[in-house]
């Protein structure tokens, strides 16, 4: 049965970050201090370097360190956000494989991410695109439906959730400082959490 | 982007071992990324740590020395400094009196430094205490924002409660101080122009030749609205309103006036800036008791200025008298 590589989901994120910095940065820039992109570029090399010197096994490994590389490298919110991401993930997923397992690690790592940050849906942050994306797998794994049709489900629904932080008044991170000056921009963190979604479905094998 | 650098990615390296290299008294670690005094740890003593993103020199590693920070963990640009660097840091100062830590609120500051605190306890078992500054009146503070920023007070803060931890006081006795300074200061500033990050090599907001912004941060974000630009004299105002608004600073008040340039205004500018503010507080019977100008909480190359206003009491006054020897402060020995 398929299921999702993690040290492939992992790698592929690096690469979509890479592509998508100078993106990143523009939207940050709007709205924040113009750092995400270089930030998650320098956070994804670290994590690139790590993962090629150790190799880790299991699914678990590859996203504890995955967290560590990030914690040790990013600074920022980003990095004890999608640190904390990996590392409810890695603890929730074990050595699981499948998409089910997928499922339930990726919503304790969106879990993880709500408890640090302390951040809810339409507060204009990477929550808005993480918990649509959570709830899309979760539907569709109990729903039956086939590992690629799952993660499909779930790039749709991030997608939309990064979209819809456009018209939003952030409440929460740096942006939340310019008030109603932060309507009209497209949130950098959504941004990112959305690609992360993305290499997901890219690393289904 | 015109620059005195040689590689973007590198310029918070090259310039620790610049200071390095100018500050024998200081322990420059380039590899853990801290900035500590080379006595310490101190037996007995407090330690005070504080960091944030470089980019706002001389804040924090300028102020590390007799009387103010014991040690300071710089970022990369306008980027929170990493756990791992702010437990090195706590581990460097901790002589077993307890260690403050001094967070200027923003998001990623507060996440990094809770983390390296909750490290810190699980480690070395370290007592470990923070203090969290926001004195920024251009942020409305409700429960539905990351709540005021921390700007200008952040120097006053690092003073007065280093000059309380350099007097041996206890734990609770300086996050006392570093909590009552906080509480009693407010800022708000304003940008002529927008700097620009290295890493990212143009400017980070664009505004024309007749705006400026009012109510910025020190990240080079955008401020709260964009106004035509005004003499100095209408600045002052436009600064002064709100903070005297926001803490009732009564006719009688004795205050310190911190008069902050964010990086790329010169000193006749902020003098000049000062001689209308002090004018200002003379109409609403406010002493200015003791003053600092310069540019000490910077945003780059940025153009603008902020004001803090510190309400003074005979303790608080005493604690910034106190001496103080760092490479960007010093007095009194």
């Amino acid at each position: 049965m398929a299921a999702v590589d993690t040290a492939a989901w992992v790698r592929g994120f690096a690469a979509l970050v890479g592509e998508h910095e100078a993106e990143l940065t523009a939207l940050d820039a709007a709205i924040g201090d113009a750092d995400h992109g270089t930030n998650m570029r320098r956070g994804m090399t670290a994590v690139v370097a790590a993962l090629d010197d150790s190799q880790p096994g299991t699914p678990g490994e590859v996203s504890k360190q995955t967290a560590m590389a990030l914690i040790r490298a990013v600074g920022g919110a980003s990095g004890p956000l999608f640190g904390t991401f990996f590392l409810r993930f890695a603890a929730a997923i074990g050595s699981g494989m499948d998409i089910a397992d997928f499922a339930r690690a990726f919503r304790a790592g969106v879990d993880g991410v709500i408890a640090r940050g302390k951040a809810e849906p339409g507060d204009k942050t990477m929550v808005d695109t993480l918990v649509p994306a959570a709830d899309a797998l979760d539907t569709r794994v109990a729903g039956g439906a086939s590992t690629e049709a799952v993660l499909d489900a779930a790039v749709s629904a991030a997608a939309a959730g990064r979209d819809a932080t456009t018209p939003l008044v952030a409440r929460k991170g740096r942006a939340s400082y310019l008030g109603e000056r932060s309507a009209g921009h497209q949130d950098p963190g959504a941004t990112s959490a959305a690609l992360l979604v993305l290499a997901a479905r890219a690393a289904v094998r | 982007m015109k620059k005195l650098i040689n590689d973007p990615a590198g310029v918070v390296d090259a310039a620790l071992a610049g200071m390095a290299a100018a500050h024998p008294e200081l322990r420059v670690d380039a590899k853990q990324r801290i900035i500590v005094r080379a006595d310490a740890p101190r037996p007995g003593k407090v330690g005070l740590v504080s960091g944030g993103g470089s980019g706002h020199e001389p804040l924090h590693g300028g102020f590390v020395g007799l009387g103010m920070l014991d040690a300071a963990c710089p970022g990369e640009i306008f980027t929170s400094p990493v756990p791992d660097q702010i437990l090195a840091a706590t581990a460097a100062v901790d002589a077993g009196a307890g260690v403050l830590h001094i967070v200027k609120n923003y998001t990623g500051d507060v996440m990094n430094f809770e983390m390296a605190a909750e490290l810190a306890a699980a480690e070395s078992g370290a007592e470990v205490r923070a203090v969290v500054v926001n004195d920024d009146v251009a942020v409305q503070d409700s429960l539905y924002t990351a709540g005021r920023r921390g700007v200008g007070a952040t120097l006053i803060l690092e003073k007065m409660a280093g000059a309380g931890a350099e007097q041996g006081r206890p734990l609770a006795e300086v996050a006392r101080i570093a909590e009552t300074v906080n509480a009693r200061s407010r800022s708000m500033g304003m940008a002529l122009t927008s700097c620009t990050v290295p890493a990212v090599g143009h400017p980070t907001f664009e505004l024309g030749d007749g705006e400026m912004e009012i109510g910025i941060g020190i990240h080079g974000e955008p401020g709260r609205r964009r106004v035509p630009l005004a003499p100095a004299r209408d600045v002052a105002v436009l600064l002064l309103d709100p903070i005297l608004a926001d803490l009732p600073f009564a006719q009688g008040d004795r205050v310190l006036c911190f008069l902050n340039g964010m990086g790329g205004t010169p000193l006749i500018e902020l003098y000049l800036m000062f001689d209308e503010v002090s004018r200002i507080l003379r109409g609403h019977g406010i002493q200015i008791e003791r003053s600092l100008v310069g540019p000490y909480v910077t945003s780059l190359d940025m153009a603008g200025c902020s004001i803090t206003l510190t309400r003074l009491d005979e303790e608080l006054t005493a604690l910034w008298d106190a001496p103080v020897r760092t490479p960007a402060l010093r007095w009194g020995i």
